[in-house]
């Protein structure tokens, strides 16, 4: 099942079928329509609208509390919106899927702070990340063969932790991590990827690299981007839009939402 | 997509456990199964060698622990669920199985009814229906690995389902057992009451207190522990485990790799508790007796301290962990009854606070430190 | 039968006694001495009409054993004195002849009836009242003059309704449907619960043939009913505020160390231990040493076992609880493993059985609401108690300096320490509070349940049920949480027993918490999960 295009059903055979498949005829990949979060009064997000495109490459930047992470989290399942509607391409309401079920239906997810299992080793990381049957019974039976083991070493080499194969997670340094976050988020070939200050804590080559990566795959998947490094947003040169309390400010390249004032004032006026 | 250099199932499922594992369990296996009812049926009694009932017993009881060890081990070690309340399978196995013996008694019970005692004595006139069939063995076997498995898997349902994680989930899983426990020391319920079952006369047709049947209640349990330990490295070294271990480390992470966690947890935890459940059902002919007791939450915690003893996240750990805990019960409880729980309690702050991998990692430590 | 005619004679007779008799009748103080146990009683009887001060001291005496008998005279001892019990003089020495007089235990209870009869006139209205009530269980038309006088005497209105409640009783037997009438009227506005069965027993045709009188027991009926079940309820709703009141103070303890702070602390319930054995000791040396102020031992026992207690829990936060923050699985095992030490060291230096420790005079009795809900004070005093105490938390962690620290290690460990908050402090002074707090529950149980070494074990489940049910870190939550748990165990309890009304109130929480799991008052927000 690894071999398989991206499009069209996905595995067959499993409950996974029930959730449908990805429907992108209209060449949106995700629509989000007057989302609103409350927390005891505070809105986090507030009437929230905003359509990502099938290969889009798309940053979203704001200041704090502007609600980019309670915007993934309502992506991923993790917060049910209080009102508003959430669909991945044409046909998955994602107000009515579980966090599995959205991540199995392709929308991978990398958060602000690295969380990899720190237990097992990098390979095994990857190993439990790898798009396969992710039910028990299929856990219990499963052998790791020759495939696995291929998609592994592309990976590991792609995120260069084959030297790492073997070591615990947990020991790898922070840029490590964050790429072996990636990694586990490539193995699990989702068809939209939320990365959430992805390169956070790495050096500069290493954000170079990270920026070259996203770059060569937007053009198969959909990426949304949060960050706060201006320079990481230059080179990766999508779509930008800008959050403020709960709603899209300002959206365009980066160089017009830069000239806008009122993300000047957003930015500096405080 | 299958590989073509496909191993057959057994196979890999007993070689998960490795060359040193399978040397060792064959070491306990000649030692359970052939030595030691051996010395305790052929040699005779003032034989330096012969191994008296009281050591059979012990044995067998504490083996029984050590499984029930290991399988809270599984849940807790492995998946960073800690239960209070494994006791109530334990029990529920026990008192599945203590059916079918108090079935066995027939008339020899003091007021010679063919129901137990306890009923007569509350002026039933006939079994219950949950007592219906519990004169087959075979069913009441079934009945052992099903009934606290069912609990089991209601309640994991709805608790995981809910998220209920960490603290909240030890807390109500100690009101589970208390529940249970309350539940069967009325006499209303049916088991019995405070009493429960006791004065068992044959399981199949021999004599419980036969050394023949005592032997081979023993071995069985001795198999039993091996097997459950052979299982539970089968489950630890599979992908199966390895999915566990990640749910207990960062379980968000596993949720949006599209695995659902519920499944996961629910089945190693209602396979815990059928692991007690089986464990209890060998207890109680062993030990001849089951009341509501084994229900209390200060027994379910006191499980908790025999895995953090050992060394929790191992498999060996727990099981000897059992037998350290429950040898040393007995030694001090004969030796200093004054002491024991002052002992226990110390044992539990202790191993908390300076032995966090218990003694299987304070070995690894100090064989680590050696070969430097 | 025989005897009741003579007594209805007698009573008609005795209408004619006039009460301002002087000296007792000696035939009738010499017929106290019959063999026959009916004239015995007869003569009791008669003596008792007359209801002054004198026959009531021989009778007691009579009751006491303390009647003797010498030939034909009748001795009344009074301590080592004797005097003559028919003219009241002082006979010295007791001649060696004289010997006690006995009654037997049919005797004792016509006794019993009659002195209560007479203490219808004593001073103390407390003893008035049990006087009535003793009267309207044992009604005997022999009494009704007596009632007669005392309901033309008697002030207090409740004392008073007692003694017509009584007369009405006897008046039930009487002839005349009227007078039968105006008695089954009468007894519809009583709440006792034993008139029940004579009303019903009206409400039959074949006992009762007038039916006029069998409507009105019906109605009658009716009322006491009613107000039976309104008494039931209300003796619920207090005993549930009682238990509530109980288990707020165990759990406003764990509100602060497991809510505020998220310690599982499984010794909490050894920390009330701690208090109550702290009470016991008290008690003990207030015994010794301040016996005229045994009364107050319990208030002073109050700070004693606030700080015991706080002195364990900070001892055991020192040495254990502290290298365990945030490893609350870890806690737990640790804290269960104090829990076992403590009350092994209990059972080793107080022994394994229950301590006897007394109310006050203050605190025993009750509030008769009505004849069948009595408040008791000791529990009303633990209701107003464990409101004292959540006040004194309340105001302990919002208006106080150590409160602010508190919140604000529980919000923002790292900031707290960067502002300067030595949260280390900070850590074992909560734990201290939450542990003296214990210590006050402990002192608030051993007024009302057994201390020894095994009874914290009992609140720790339930105490625990009352944090999680109520919300982590909500004392509100705690609050509605303990009484809302009390009241509905206590009315379960009336319905399908303790046993089921505890499994049912487990199983309650089991659910309850699946569907909200962050118990009543849910803290809602980002950070919640993390």
């Amino acid at each position: 099942m690894i071999g398989e295009p991206l499009d069209g059903p996905t595995i067959s055979g499993g409950h996974m079928l029930v959730e449908g498949a990805l429907d992108l005829t209209h060449k949106v990949i995700l629509y989000l329509e007057d989302i609103t979060v409350s927390f005891d009064g505070f809105k986090a997000l507030n009437n929230l609208t905003l359509t990502i495109d099938a290969k889009e490459l798309r940053c979203i930047i704001g200041p704090n509390g502007a609600g980019k992470t309670t915007m993934m989290d309502v992506i991923t399942g993790k917060t049910r919106p209080d009102s508003g509607t959430a669909f991945f391409g044409q046909t998955l309401d994602l107000t009515r899927m579980s966090e599995p079920e959205i991540a199995r239906a392709g929308i991978g997810r990398k958060f602000q702070k690295p969380t990899i299992f720190e237990n097992h080793s990098v390979f095994e990381n990857l190993e439990l990340a790898m798009k396969t049957d992710k039910r028990v019974r299929r856990s219990l039976f499963a052998e790791i063969d020759d495939n696995t083991r291929d998609r592994i070493a592309d990976t590991l080499r792609l995120i260069r932790l084959d030297a790492h194969a073997e070591q615990l997670a947990g020991r790898l340094s922070h840029g490590q991590k964050q790429w072996l976050e990636i990694g586990m988020l490539l193995m699990q070939e989702p068809r939209l990827l939320l990365l959430d200050e992805p390169v956070a804590g790495m050096t500069d080559d290493e954000t170079e690299r990270t920026a070259e990566l996203f770059k060569s795959l937007a053009g198969k998947q959909s990426l949304v981007v949060v960050e706060h490094d201006m320079a990481f947003i230059e080179k990766l040169g999508g779509k930008v839009t800008v959050l403020h309390e709960g709603s899209v400010l300002a959206e365009g390249d980066l160089a017009t939402v830069q000239a806008n004032p009122q993300v000047i004032e957003v930015y500096l006026g405080r | 997509m299958k590989t073509d250099r496909r191993i057959p199932f057994v196979i890999r499922f007993l070689s998960a456990t490795g060359r040193r594992g399978w040397i060792a369990l064959s070491v306990f296996a000649l030692v359970t199964c052939v030595l030691l009812p051996a010395a305790h049926l052929w040699l005779p009694n003032g034989h330096p060698l012969h191994v008296s009932d009281y050591v059979i017993t012990l044995g067998g009881k504490v083996m029984c622990y050590a499984i029930v060890a290991v399988a809270m081990d599984l849940i807790w070690g492995f998946t960073g669920i800690l239960s209070l309340g494994h006791g109530v399978f334990f029990a529920l196995g026990g008192y599945a199985f203590g059916m079918y013996l108090m079935r066995g008694i027939g008339q020899d019970g003091v007021y010679h009814s063919a129901l137990p005692d306890f009923m007569v004595f509350l002026d039933w006139k006939a079994f219950p229906w949950y007592w219906q069939g519990t004169d087959h063995f075979l069913y009441a076997v079934l009945l052992v690995l099903v009934a606290p498995a069912l609990l089991a898997f209601v309640f994991g349902f709805f608790a995981f389902r809910s998220r209920i994680k960490g603290v909240y989930f030890s807390i109500i899983t100690q009101a589970l057992t208390f529940a249970f426990m309350l539940l069967f020391f009325r006499n209303e319920t049916g088991f019995g009451g405070n009493n429960g079952f006791t004065d068992f006369k044959r399981i199949l047709g021999y004599s419980i207190t036969a050394p023949q049947t005592r032997v081979t209640l023993f071995a069985l349990t001795a198999l039993m522990l091996m097997f459950t330990l052979v299982l539970g490295r089968y489950l630890v070294k599979s992908k199966f485990g390895r999915v566990l271990a990640a749910i207990r480390d960062a379980e968000s992470r596993v949720m949006f790799l599209g695995y659902n966690p519920l499944w996961y947890k629910l089945f190693i935890w209602t396979l815990s508790a059928m692991l007690c459940a089986v464990a209890g059902a060998l207890y109680v002919p062993q030990v001849g007796i089951i009341n509501p007791s084994e229900m209390s939450p200060a027994n379910s915690i006191e499980l908790a301290i025999w895995v953090a003893v050992g060394g929790r996240g191992t498999l060996i750990g727990p099981a000897l962990g059992a037998f350290i805990v429950n040898l040393s019960k007995s030694w001090f409880t004969v030796a200093f009854p004054e002491y024991w729980l002052f002992f226990l309690g110390l044992l539990f702050v202790l191993v908390t606070l300076f032995l966090p991998q218990g003694v299987v990692g304070l070995w690894q430590r100090l064989r680590a430190r050696s070969g430097r | 039968m025989i005897l009741r005619t003579l007594l209805t004679l007698l009573w008609l007779a005795g209408m004619f006694v006039s009460p301002a008799q002087a000296a007792l009748d000696p035939a009738l103080v010499k017929q106290l001495n019959a063999d026959d146990t009916d004239q015995k009683i007869l003569a009791i009887k008669q003596l008792a009409l007359t209801a002054d001060a004198d026959t009531t001291r021989v009778l007691q005496a009579l009751a006491n054993d303390a009647l003797l008998i010498d030939g034909d005279r009748v001795i009344r001892m009074d301590g080592e004195r004797a005097y003559d019990a028919v003219t009241g003089q002082e006979i010295s020495p007791l001649p060696e002849t004289a010997a006690t007089l006995v009654i037997n235990n049919r005797v004792r209870g016509e006794l019993a009836t009659t002195l209560a009869a007479l203490k219808l006139f004593v001073p103390n209205r407390d003893q008035r009242l049990a006087a009535a009530k003793e009267l309207e269980d044992n009604a005997d038309p022999f009494f009704i003059p007596i009632l007669d006088r005392a309901l033309a005497q008697e002030r207090d209105p409740e004392i008073k309704d007692l003694v017509a409640q009584a007369r009405a009783l006897i008046a039930l037997k009487s002839p005349d449907p009227a007078k039968r009438l105006a008695a089954v009227k009468i007894l519809g506005e009583s709440d006792n619960p034993s008139l029940k069965v004579r009303l019903i027993a009206l409400t039959d045709p074949a006992k009762e043939p007038d039916e006029r009188v069998r409507i009105a027991a019906k109605t009658s009926l009716r009322a006491l009913n009613a107000r039976l079940t309104l008494g039931e309820n209300i003796e619920r709703i207090f005993s549930g505020l009682s238990l509530g009141s109980v288990l707020l103070l165990a759990a406003l303890g764990l509100a602060i160390t497991y809510g505020v702070m998220g310690v599982i602390n499984m010794a909490h319930g050894e920390l009330l231990m701690v208090g109550a054995y702290a009470t016991y000791i008290v008690q003990t040396l207030f015994r010794h040493y301040f016996p005229g102020a045994l009364d107050w031992y319990v208030v002073a026992a109050v700070p004693v076992a606030f700080f015991s207690a706080a002195l364990a829990g900070i001892i055991l936060e020192r040495t254990v609880i502290r290298w365990l923050y945030g490893r609350p699985l870890e806690t737990l095992l640790a804290t269960w493993g104090l829990s076992l030490i403590l009350i092994q060291a209990a059972r080793v230096i107080f022994g394994p059985q229950n301590l006897a420790v007394a109310n006050p005079s203050w605190m025993s009795g009750g509030v008769q609401l009505m004849s069948n809900v009595v408040l008791p004070w000791n529990r009303i005093i633990i209701i107003g108690f464990a409101l004292f105490v959540l006040a004194l938390v309340w105001v302990l962690l919002n208006r106080t300096r150590l409160g602010l620290f508190v919140r604000a290690v529980t919000q923002n460990r790292a900031m707290a320490g960067c502002v300067g908050v030595p949260t280390g402090r900070i850590d074992t002074l909560a734990f201290g509070l939450g542990a003296g707090i214990a210590g006050l529950g402990g002192v608030a149980l051993s007024q009302i349940a057994n201390v020894g070494p095994d009874m914290g074990q009992g609140y720790i489940v339930d105490s625990f049920m009352v944090v999680v049910l109520g919300g982590v870190g909500q004392l509100a939550g705690a609050v509605w949480a303990a009484l809302g748990l009390g009241i509905a165990s206590k009315f379960l309890e009336g319905w399908v027993g303790a046993v089921i009304a505890k499994i049912v109130v487990l199983a309650f929480i089991i659910v309850f918490i699946q569907k909200r799991p962050q118990g009543l008052f849910a803290l809602k927000g980002r950070f919640v999960e993390n």
